[in-house]
């Protein structure tokens, strides 16, 4: 499959057992053979990198991608030091890094290209690599787990992940380093009495497990939320999210279980997934009746989303100039009691149809396919005519319908609000 | 001779952004800033000449950012050299550390807990990299680094039971912690390297030292850490220690991951007030340096 921009998706536990101290558990060892089984099964793939998201490897600010050409450290997990150092030098694709840091970057959210010597990767990425790709045979591209993100979020980066890679014209191999079932035991266990700490979770992995085996990517990111909350998913299992919006959505795939075992009371499985079909970069959201959840737009104030596709059309809550994430409103003095001192309407106009802006293109839109505004405006007298200018900035030659009405009062303290229909 | 019975001479509420490494420029922190946070790292300056006055023999931190989930490790090398990097902030922190271990107070610690009932574990791998949290507490602390320390580990496991489960078995820390000081004979300072509320932004400013964007993240965090505070600076305790398992919830509090617990268990749950330092935000987490010295305390 020539056009697939994915080769083999492989969803991998990040614990260092099967890679310091295989011998030790015959279960440790069963996960060592399966990493075996699945780099045979990569060692000859013509993909042009190697694709990670580790949940080990958490942000904040938005994502971060590496971008050290050469990272090179003696690496000791935090918890299980006493099995020992990992010592590695990898290879890292730099410019695909940016490309995809640039179009996470586009979805609104902060992003950085970390290149510092001893900055520090986690020991799931570093696990999968040395058992993986132990030549650097296959350049690495790596991108961190944003520990607040969530459903929606992270399908999106997984997306953006596809767009990049058609962008590149490259070929990936994409590996979730993830555990299944999540619960440690509390206690020293000897390695041989190791097993998964609750019949629950251990039903909750073998259907995981199961699904996978068949194939089936998108039902077990369907089921990923109550997985992560019934048998305490590692990060929630947001990862399946991550891999599910980067290979398409699909269950279009062979599946193949290498081997599941337990790891001091976690449930571990290496799984690889061969496409039966090409994988390919889908615009964003163009699933029909697609609910929007637009990440460099402001947060809705009430239960709504920012847009709702239905058939080829896309309608937008009213935007207003709210910033995501800040508590300023952009053109907007208050004093400490929240009481509006003054305002700038043509600051806060352009704030509005930046927001729309965001909102369409996280949607596959974008502003010259609007085709209706309806305009809400607080003070028709005194601010018409210099809402009016900026508008025929931008939508002068766009020609959508527009009605614009006074009301009294928007729901936070802001003057203008944009209601719009666009096409997709 | 009968050795003295050591003593913990101080607590502290040590919380460990590196933006206030980065906003001092000390030479061992590679990146440089203009300025930044100062409320906070002047409340540092006043703790730490208040602290250091007392001489201590030992300073002992405990950090969230050592994570174990099967017990309580402690550093238990006499000496670890490295460079400390926050995977969040790189570009705010790379700091080169050298520090020294009092081994044998941490193996006393790592015992007293396991007589207990603790699980405890000692951390001997050379290669270890001292996480940036206890770097952080303690450059700020002490940043001539002439005072020999004990790390221990913050372990998340009793959390999966309950924020009141995981309190209970800080406490016990705490206890075997101030046994195996009163058995050393030494003057001990107990640093607990958490923040208060801990909702992070998730942008940052572009220059991030630009305090004209710093605020905490929204006004109910605020009002949960003045409320702790409160209750700190009153000498309440106990009633602190009540309401944190809901703090925890409420605030997203780093003070979760049990090192306030610790410290005040350690402190045999202290009924004299607390000196607040300096409050203040850090990309919207709230902070404070509060430090807890007995009256019987004297220079």
């Amino acid at each position: 499959m020539k056009n697939s921009i994915i080769t083999k998706a492989l969803i991998v536990p990040g614990l260092p057992h099967p890679l310091l101290a295989p011998e030790k558990n015959p279960g440790w060892q069963k996960l060592r053979h399966a990493f075996e089984e699945a780099r045979k099964e990569i060692e000859n793939s013509d993909a042009d990198l190697i694709l990670y998201f580790s949940t080990q490897w958490l942000s904040v600010l938005g994502y971060s991608f590496q971008a050290d050409p050469k990272p090179s450290f003696t690496h000791v997990d935090h918890n299980f030091h006493a099995l020992g150092s990992m010592k590695y030098e990898f290879r890292v694709d730099t410019d695909f890094a940016k490309v995809y840091a640039a179009k996470v970057k586009a979805l609104g959210h902060n992003t950085m290209l970390p290149n510092y010597y001893g900055f520090p990767i986690d020991t799931g990425t570093i696990v999968a690599q040395k058992l993986l790709n132990p030549t650097n045979r296959l350049p690495a591209a790596m991108v961190s787990c944003n520990m607040y993100a969530e459903k929606q979020e992270t399908i999106s980066i997984g997306r953006a992940a596809a767009t990049a890679l058609q962008e590149s014209g490259k070929r990936a191999i994409a590996v979730l380093v993830s555990g299944l079932s999540n619960r440690f035991f509390v206690k020293e266990v000897d390695a041989k009495d190791d097993h998964i700490s609750s019949a629950k979770d251990e039903e909750w992995n073998r259907k995981i497990c199961e699904l996978l085996s068949e194939g089936r990517l998108e039902d077990v990111a369907q089921v990923a939320r109550e997985f992560g909350k019934e048998a305490n998913g590692d990060m929630g299992f947001k990862g399946i999210w991550w891999l599910s919006g980067l290979c398409g959505e699909t269950n279009a795939f062979s599946g193949k279980l290498h081997g599941y075992a337990p790891i001091y009371g976690t449930g571990n499985a290496v799984v690889t997934l061969t496409p039966k079909e090409p994988v390919l970069a889908r615009t964003p959201d163009t699933t029909s009746n697609a609910i929007i959840d637009a990440p460099g737009a402001p947060e809705p104030v009430g239960a709504y989303p920012h847009a709702r596709r239905e058939g080829d059309f896309l309608f937008l809550s009213g935007v207003g100039p709210r910033a995501r994430g800040k508590k300023e409103i952009p053109g907007v003095t208050q004093d400490s009691s929240g009481k509006v001192i003054s305002y700038d309407i043509e600051i806060e106009t352009r704030s509005v149809i930046h927001n729309v802006k965001a909102i369409l293109e996280a949607s596959g839109s974008s502003l010259d396919k609007v085709v209706d505004v309806q305009v809400f405006l607080t003070d028709m007298q005194k601010d018409f005519p210099t809402f009016n200018k900026i508008y025929a900035e931008v939508f002068g030659k766009i020609q959508a319908t527009r009605t614009t009405i006074e009301i009294n009062r928007l729901p936070t303290p802001i003057h203008v609000e944009l209601k719009v229909i666009a096409r997709v | 001779m009968t050795k003295q019975k050591g003593k913990i001479i101080a607590g502290v509420l040590a919380p460990h952004p590196p933006h206030l490494v980065y906003g001092e420029n000390p030479p061992q922190n590679e990146p440089r800033s203009e300025c930044g946070w100062e409320e906070l790292r002047w409340a540092y300056e006043r703790c730490r000449k208040s602290v250091l006055a007392l001489k201590p023999d030992v300073l002992l931190v405990h950090s969230p950012h050592w994570m174990t989930v099967v017990g309580h490790h402690v550093l238990g090398l006499p000496h670890f050299k490295g460079i400390s990097v926050d995977p969040i902030f790189p570009h705010l922190f790379r700091y080169s550390y050298d520090l020294k271990v009092d081994v044998e107070l941490s193996l006393a610690i790592a015992e007293a807990g396991k007589q207990k009932g603790l699980i405890t574990q000692v951390m001997k791998n050379p290669d270890f990299r001292v996480d940036y949290g206890t770097i952080c507490a303690l450059h700020l602390m002490n940043p001539a680094w002439d005072i020999p320390i004990v790390s221990i580990s913050s372990n998340n496991s009793p959390y999966y039971f309950s924020n009141e489960v995981g309190q209970e078995q800080m406490l016990q820390l705490g206890d075997a912690t101030r046994e195996a000081i009163e058995k050393s004979g030494k003057r001990a300072v107990l640093l607990a390297s958490n923040s208060l509320s801990h909702r992070h932004f998730t942008t940052e400013a572009e220059i991030p030292e630009d305090m004209s964007k710093e605020h905490i993240y929204h006004h109910g965090q605020y009002l949960w850490d003045m409320q702790i505070l409160k209750l700190m600076r009153e000498g309440k305790a106990k009633e602190l220690l009540a309401v944190c398992p809901e703090f925890f919830d409420m605030a997203s509090a780093e003070v979760k991951a049990g090192a306030l617990a610790w410290m005040l268990g350690a402190l045999g749950i202290p009924d004299y007030p607390a000196t607040v330092h300096g409050y203040g935000s850090v990309i919207g987490t709230g902070n404070a340096v509060v430090e807890w010295r007995a009256p019987e305390v004297r220079l």
